[in-house]
């Protein structure tokens, strides 16, 4: 994480070998949510819209307790709240924490046309640099989680930054310091990995969900945010929780082959009239008007 | 004689010149072209980021992001009232057909060897057919990416399609503009100076347009 950089390689006139040298570390970061233990008191909504400046809102009733129906440009982070009725009639609440998942593989890093924009860091938060954002919209295409959200007025895209600034310093994401279940954790990837699990194996061996398991999708790489799901076989019902995301297969094809054929053509074309010049060159009329009709 | 020639060019159609371009034909041309340039510089950046430079020639991303759309909107009425002034033009003929056949002696020069073109030749009005339903589909796929924010999340599936769409187009018509250019600027002297000033030689009109120049020769515009 911070400082990673400067950590001891050699040192001269050193005897031995340099304690620390050649291990290994894990410099991608993670937040884990734990759904199961998440009990919807809406503090990371809170300190989400605080840290990051933005005005409190009017909440809209749509006859759940979710603040509103979705994220919005200033508000990054939702808590969604899914009535789920189990196969035996009983009644259980879905709670899903709902922001950027910061994926290893980001769809809206891959469609975004502006040098610069978007830009995913060596810890795996990918972040959305606004002054460069020249307001086209291609990332929500690209976004398998629909996060990206667009503001009309400055027409600028926004969403979850992992608290960037908060690591970039040493400290967790404003979500993860307000909970106050301990739902959230965050730290690197491989202990962030490590201890989802662990939870999901206790929540499989001693309790009901059977299915318990981590939300962490290959089809994106990975991700830097992850889940721990009671049934891990149906993410959808966390509120649309994609259960293979993937960047969008035209996406894909519109951001490769399509650009270097039409690269390659446009230079074919160019070369192309140049050498007709120089093996045809100009029709000149008063020449060949002279040649066929003679003088006039 | 020749030393009067500028004086003349100053007050009036020059002498042994054909009218070749109205000036309401001229404008609307030049209206098309700095839009569709512009389109094109703003659009390539887009389209590439080993292109994206080109957006800084004309005030960074997100000012030609603004500006792309609104001018482009500006080609597509430009493309239309040329339409409206040439349409009765550039319908395609028997002998614009026998021309294609043989398209290749136009190609290496050998005019001679083809039958007689109209105003504009068979290749001119391809050249034109191209723009203008370019323009329509530029249009019609360019509304739905300038406001992505209308089109619902079940949808927006759709739009890397329709940006493909928009890009075929694109480059489709910079593929007829390359040739169109070089055709006007280096291998038909005089082109240029038609589209400007709006006049042509009479061996010009001869060789590039037999058909029209019989038709002209005998009405007013020559002198």
């Amino acid at each position: 994480m911070a400082g990673g950089t400067l950590q001891i390689k050699n040192i001269s006139g050193h005897a031995g070998p340099v304690a620390g040298a050649n291990t290994s570390r894990d410099y991608g970061v993670c937040k884990l949510i734990d759904t199961t233990t998440c009990i919807g008191c809406k503090a990371c909504e809170v300190a989400c819209v605080e840290w990051n400046g933005y005005p409190f809102r009017q909440t809209t009733f749509d006859n759940t307790y979710q603040t509103m129906s979705n994220t919005e440009w200033n508000y990054w982070n939702l808590i969604r709240f899914n009535e789920h009725e189990n196969e035996d009639g009983t009644f259980q609440w879905l709670m899903r924490k709902d922001q950027c998942m910061h994926c290893e593989d980001p769809g809206c890093l891959k469609a975004c046309p502006a040098d610069g924009a978007i830009v995913q860091y060596s810890n795996g938060i990918v972040d959305f640099q606004q002054e460069h954002c020249i307001g086209c919209q291609y990332c929500v295409t690209g976004c398998p989680f629909d996060i990206p959200r667009f503001n009309p007025e400055t027409k600028k895209v926004f969403k979850c930054t992992l608290c960037s600034d908060r690591v970039n310093a040493g400290l967790e994401p404003a979500c993860v310091k307000s909970c106050p279940t301990g739902c959230l954790h965050f730290g690197s990837k491989e202990d962030m990995k490590d201890l989802a699990e662990k939870r999901a194996t206790q929540l499989r061996e001693y309790s009901s969900y059977k299915d318990a398991g981590v939300y962490d999708p290959e089809g994106v790489g990975g991700t830097h945010v992850i889940y721990v799901l009671h049934d891990a076989k149906n993410p959808e019902k966390y509120g649309g929780l994609p259960s293979n995301p993937r960047i969008p297969i035209l996406v894909q094809l519109w951001k490769g082959p399509a650009k270097w054929l039409g690269g390659l053509a446009m230079a074919f074309g160019v070369i192309g009239v140049a050498i007709h010049y120089l093996r045809y060159g100009p029709k000149e009329a008063e020449m060949k008007e002279d040649n066929n009709h003679g003088n006039q | 004689m020749g030393t009067s020639r500028h004086a003349v060019l100053r007050h009036g159609p020059p002498i042994h010149e054909i009218e070749r371009y109205t000036p309401a034909e001229r404008i609307a041309h030049w209206v098309t072209a700095g839009t569709y340039v512009y389109c094109m510089i703003t659009g390539l950046g887009f389209f590439t980021p080993y292109l994206y430079w080109l957006v800084a020639i004309v005030g960074g991303g997100a000012t030609a992001r603004f500006w792309h759309p609104i001018v482009g909107i500006g080609f597509v009425l430009a493309n239309f009232y040329l339409h409206h002034q040439w349409q009765q033009d550039l319908h395609m003929t028997p002998e614009d057909r026998e021309w294609m056949d043989k398209v290749k002696y136009y190609i290496t020069n050998e005019d001679d060897l083809l039958p007689e073109q109209g105003r504009f030749d068979a290749g001119q009005k391809i050249f034109y057919w191209v723009m203008f339903y370019g323009a329509i589909v530029l249009l019609l796929s360019g509304i739905v990416m300038w406001f992505p924010e209308g089109i619902s999340r079940s949808w927006h599936w759709v739009l890397p399609i329709v940006v493909i769409i928009h890009e075929a187009a694109a480059l489709i018509t910079i593929g007829g503009l390359i040739i169109h250019v070089y055709m006007g600027v280096f291998v038909v002297p005089g082109s240029v100076k038609a589209m400007t000033v709006g006049y042509v030689s009479r061996g010009w009109a001869m060789l590039h347009a037999p058909l029209w120049y019989k038709k002209v020769a005998n009405g007013r515009t020559v002198k």
